[in-house]
């Protein structure tokens, strides 16, 4: 009988070739441990390459969950076990691992040629180099080829099920049960029963695997998590973006229409949205990402809520519409999922260095509403408040995503339907001024007088014929104008209209004794959130807020920075809101925490930041 | 265009489609000509106004919109065709035009120009082809012959210019014509049958700009020169000009003396040919130095539309979806668990 101990939380990385099928063990993985109720945390992480030759370090794909009996903020810095399918995928993980861990290998893949494929001379198995950690050896290849001897498919075959031989194996060790799994491969193979029945086979033996052989003393359980009720699902960030275009259709009762070109990371909007047109969804993947941009606008001229997609390079391309889209003061959502960049930069790799191109990457006073979504599922409400400023104020929009949350997962408490805000707008459908003769007269610049915002006339409105373009137009009638006075108005006018877009109020946790503030702006949150635990466990006190409003930023600010001794600002650039915040509240001392190496910060690198800065005073 | 564009007896006049702004191009511009055969023409749609929409780019053409009374955008240099690829996709009820330069489709907006014309969006695109910058005030374009002078070219320019209805027929385009500023009867029978096209409607204007580029195709105007340089194109008629005809020739075609050919060789021109291969001979009889230029409909086939296939599957996928239900269900679709 084996022992079983509690834990309160784990990290587990999945690693192996590309071809190894880690994404979808750690998929499987996260659902079965989903359905125990433990709260978690997931990011993926794919080689550059598409088909990087097999067994070399490139080709490496792994798959990180961290999960809990509490709820948790990030995936987790360090994983504490790393099941590595060949040597490829333990030399590229190895340095991630906690001193300690648990390294499962597949040792079947460790031959000489493998091994001298990534630059390992000697057996890292043999050779004393994995002595600081809890080494355990298992065939998994041969043993998965054993355990489907009965079946009726190739050698070849039964060996691709090894990955299902590890999830079993993994899923007893933790205590998961494998029913979910089971269910989830009659579907997926529903048309291919003989490798339906061997991967559940395989699945079967890695769990007896575990249970009968003596390598394995200890078995883990960990509770599940208090969470606030409700249905809960996983879901990446881009998902949620993409459900939060469907859901902001429904709430405005719009058609949407999505333009987009592919780029890494944000085509994955472009997927999903792709396969629900049932939604009253159109996708146009268009020539280019300029003309992603523009068909969007003229569809949102048209009366629809017109969306486009890209990430750093793409925006670039798209300044120029969004600029025309400013002038019109038409809406329009642009999501930009940043990538490191400049330039190509690391497509795959996380970055935030797009807020100063968010806020200023247009020609001419052009300024737009930023939002920029905190976690995965934060997505799908962030997507929703970009459309409620598109369209209540006729306005661009940025949303800010990048590629840990785009592509990181978490449980999401499904929202009820009827807490689905009311996006509706009112077309303009009568005329709204008079001429020098006293005849009614549309005026396509005459504003609401509260919100400042145009009203919008579509095409097809009987009496309402008017033209709009990029040149300088008089406020009220939309006549071309070069009027010196009118040209200031209108600048100054465009301006106020978005810093006049009520936001909320920023809100501080601040146990009351901080005099230190972390200020934070998208997916730090986690890594930041985590951060700020551990130092109220140390008994170290701090203040954290986090911004989701980038542009206008809430009423509060200014007052809530002020309280502080240093606002401390991590950011995964080289100080972009430190900068807007120091231009726009010069008091405040503004201590910036700036990496870019591609990865989201840890919550141990920011712990130690912020202790240096209160230490320090 | 319109789905149900007819060309019906007209109820509005062309004063009706004459916008409140005064119109500002210099004395004796072309687009003054191409304004007015436009705005007596668009009675003919059938249509009330605010179902037209012009979308434009940059460029002297592009002021276009501002003087019709219908609804407009004058947009951005060279994506006029990409903005109404949204419009057109979204709106079906619309009629939906696009107004652009040499310089607009063809340089700055050129991937736009070829993508909207093989995906076949229902647009009709009217290139006012001067062959000079106008509105930058007289840099060589595209279309211009090469050795120009010009202030950006003052030893001679020394791009090879663009054959815009090769480049449109290189692209796949269905609807295919060319028509002259001066020649309001005929501009207007090419509006008719760019309008009456299902699919993207490719119209070349050859028009004179005064101020920089004077004259630029008086060959096909004057009447010493003409007869001899232009040929109308008529569909089911045997192609003769002048005293010359049109014969086919190895691969393509050739102009010949009326007298050389028998006349059972002398091409009759069909638009309806499928093979683009001849509309693209058709369009290689002349290049910039406009000895025998062919006006009229070079092509004119049908194919399915972009916007009416995207509004196909949009429509089919949507039907008799209630798209709240259905985004409760997406939400709930999967794995999903429950914490009591």
């Amino acid at each position: 009988m084996n022992t079983v101990r509690q834990l309160d939380r784990v990290v587990i990385r999945f690693a192996g070739d590309s071809g190894d099928g880690m994404q979808l063990t750690g998929d499987r993985f996260t659902a079965e441990t989903a359905k125990l109720g433990n709260d978690l945390s997931t990011l993926p992480n794919y080689p550059a390459e598409i088909r990087a030759p097999a067994g070399t370090l490139p080709g490496v794909s792994s798959f990180q969950i961290h999960f809990a009996d509490s709820d948790i903020l990030t995936p987790g810095d360090e994983p504490e076990v790393l099941v590595a399918m060949n040597p490829a995928a333990l030399k590229a993980n190895l340095r991630d691992l906690k001193r300690g861990g648990v390294v499962i290998v597949n040792t079947d893949e460790f031959t000489k040629r493998n091994l001298t494929k990534v630059g390992y001379e000697a057996s890292p198995l043999e050779d004393g180099s994995l002595d600081d950690y809890q080494l355990i050896e298992v065939k998994l290849t041969s043993l998965t080829i054993a355990a489907l001897e009965d079946h009726d498919i190739g050698k070849k075959d039964a060996a691709r099920s090894k990955n299902m031989f590890a999830l079993g194996l993994l899923s007893w060790m933790y205590s998961r049960t494998t029913a979910v799994t089971e269910d989830f491969l009659k579907k997926k193979f529903a048309s291919k029963p003989d490798i339906a029945a061997a991967n559940i086979a395989a699945l079967k033996a890695g769990w007896n695997y575990g249970e009968t052989a003596e390598s394995f003393a200890v078995r883990f359980e960990i509770p599940p998590a208090t969470l606030p009720a409700g249905t809960y699902r996983n879901i990446t960030g881009n998902q949620a973006l993409a459900w939060g275009v469907i859901a902001a259709g429904v709430a405005s009762e719009l058609p949407v229409f999505l333009g987009a070109y592919p780029i890494t990371p944000a085509s994955d909007i472009l997927h999903e949205l792709s396969k629900h047109k049932r939604f009253g969804v159109t996708t146009v993947q268009a020539e280019d990402e300029i003309a992603a941009a523009g068909a969007a606008l003229g569809a949102s001229w048209g009366g629809a809520l017109g969306v486009t997609t890209s990430s750093g390079p793409g925006i670039a391309l798209k300044s120029e519409t969004i600029s025309l889209a400013v002038s019109l003061e038409l809406p329009l959502v642009v999501i930009d999922v940043q990538r490191a960049g400049p330039s190509t930069g690391m497509p795959t790799k996380t970055e935030q260095a797009d807020l100063l191109m968010a806020m200023f990457g247009r020609h001419g006073e052009a300024p737009i509403a930023v939002v920029a979504p905190q976690s995965p599922s934060d997505c799908f409400d962030a997507m929703l408040e970009a459309t409620r400023m598109a369209l209540h104020y006729r306005t661009p929009v940025m949303l800010l995503s990048d590629g840990y949350i785009a592509n990181g997962a978490e449980p999401w408490r499904l929202p009820d339907m009827g807490d689905l805000p009311d996006l509706s707008v009112a077309f303009a459908t009568e005329p709204n001024g008079t001429d020098a003769k006293g005849e009614p007269v549309f005026l396509p610049f005459q504003r609401d007088p509260e919100t400042l915002a145009r009203p919008w006339a579509v095409p097809g409105t009987p009496g309402l014929q008017h033209r709009i373009g990029g040149i300088e137009k008089a406020d009220g009638t939309g006549d071309i104008s070069y009027d010196p006075a009118n040209h200031d108005h209108m600048v100054r006018t465009r301006a106020a209209k978005i810093a006049g877009i009520p936001v909320p109020d920023l809100e501080v946790e601040d146990a009351g004794d901080a005099s230190v503030l972390v200020l934070g702006w998208g997916s730090t949150w986690g890594p930041i959130g985590a951060a700020v635990r551990g130092l109220s466990d140390k008994g170290v006190p701090v203040a954290r807020a986090h911004l989701r409003y980038l542009n206008p930023m809430p009423a509060n600010l200014g007052e809530v920075l002020a309280r502080y001794d240093k606002v401390v600002v991590p950011e995964m650039n080289l100080g972009q809101l430190s900068l807007l915040l120091r231009g726009a509240f010069p008091g405040v001392d503004v201590v910036g925490y700036n990496k870019v190496r591609g990865l989201p910060f840890t919550s141990n690198e920011l712990q130690d930041a912020l202790e240096e800065v209160i230490k320090n005073g | 265009m319109a789905d149900a564009v007819k060309l019906d007896a007209p109820k509005l006049k062309a004063k009706d489609f004459k916008s409140s702004q005064e119109v500002r191009w210099c004395p004796g511009c072309g687009d003054y000509a191409i304004l007015a055969a436009v705005q007596s023409f668009l009675p003919e749609l059938g249509l009330e106004r605010e179902k037209i929409a012009f979308i434009s780019g940059i460029g002297c053409s592009s002021r276009f919109p501002y003087y019709l009374n219908t609804y407009g955008i004058h947009s951005i240099h060279g994506r006029a065709p990409a903005i109404a690829t949204g419009l057109a996709t979204s709106r079906q009820d619309l009629s939906v035009w696009v107004v652009t330069g040499d310089g607009d489709a063809l340089s700055i907006g050129g991937n736009h120009l070829i993508h909207a014309l093989r995906r076949n969006v229902n647009l009709k695109i009217l290139l006012f082809n001067n062959r000079i910058y106008g509105l930058t005030k007289g840099q060589y374009s595209p279309t211009s012959e090469s050795g120009k002078l010009t202030k950006s070219s003052p030893m001679g320019s020394v791009d090879a210019p663009f054959n815009p209805l090769s480049l449109a027929l290189g692209s796949e385009a269905t609807f295919v014509a060319r028509t002259l500023d001066s020649d309001r009867a005929h501009l207007q029978q090419v509006l008719r049958a760019a309008a009456e096209h299902k699919g993207s409607a490719f119209v070349e204007i050859y028009q004179n700009c005064p101020i920089f580029n004077d004259d630029a195709f008086e060959t096909l105007k004057n009447p010493d020169t003409r007869d001899e340089a232009l040929i109308r194109l008529e569909d089911g008629q045997p192609i003769r000009f002048g005293d010359k005809a049109v014969v086919q020739s190895g691969y393509g075609l050739e102009v010949k003396g009326a007298d050389e050919v028998d006349e059972s060789d002398v091409v009759v021109h069909r638009s309806d040919v499928d093979d683009p291969a001849y509309a693209f001979a058709l369009s290689r009889l002349s290049g910039t130095a406009l000895d025998h230029t062919p006006i009229g409909v070079f092509r004119n086939v049908r194919r399915p539309t972009y916007d009416e296939l995207v509004r196909g599957q949009v429509d089919q996928a949507a039907a008799g979806v209630d798209r709240g239900e259905a985004l409760d269900s997406l939400l709930h679709s999967g794995d999903t668990w429950t914490v009591l």
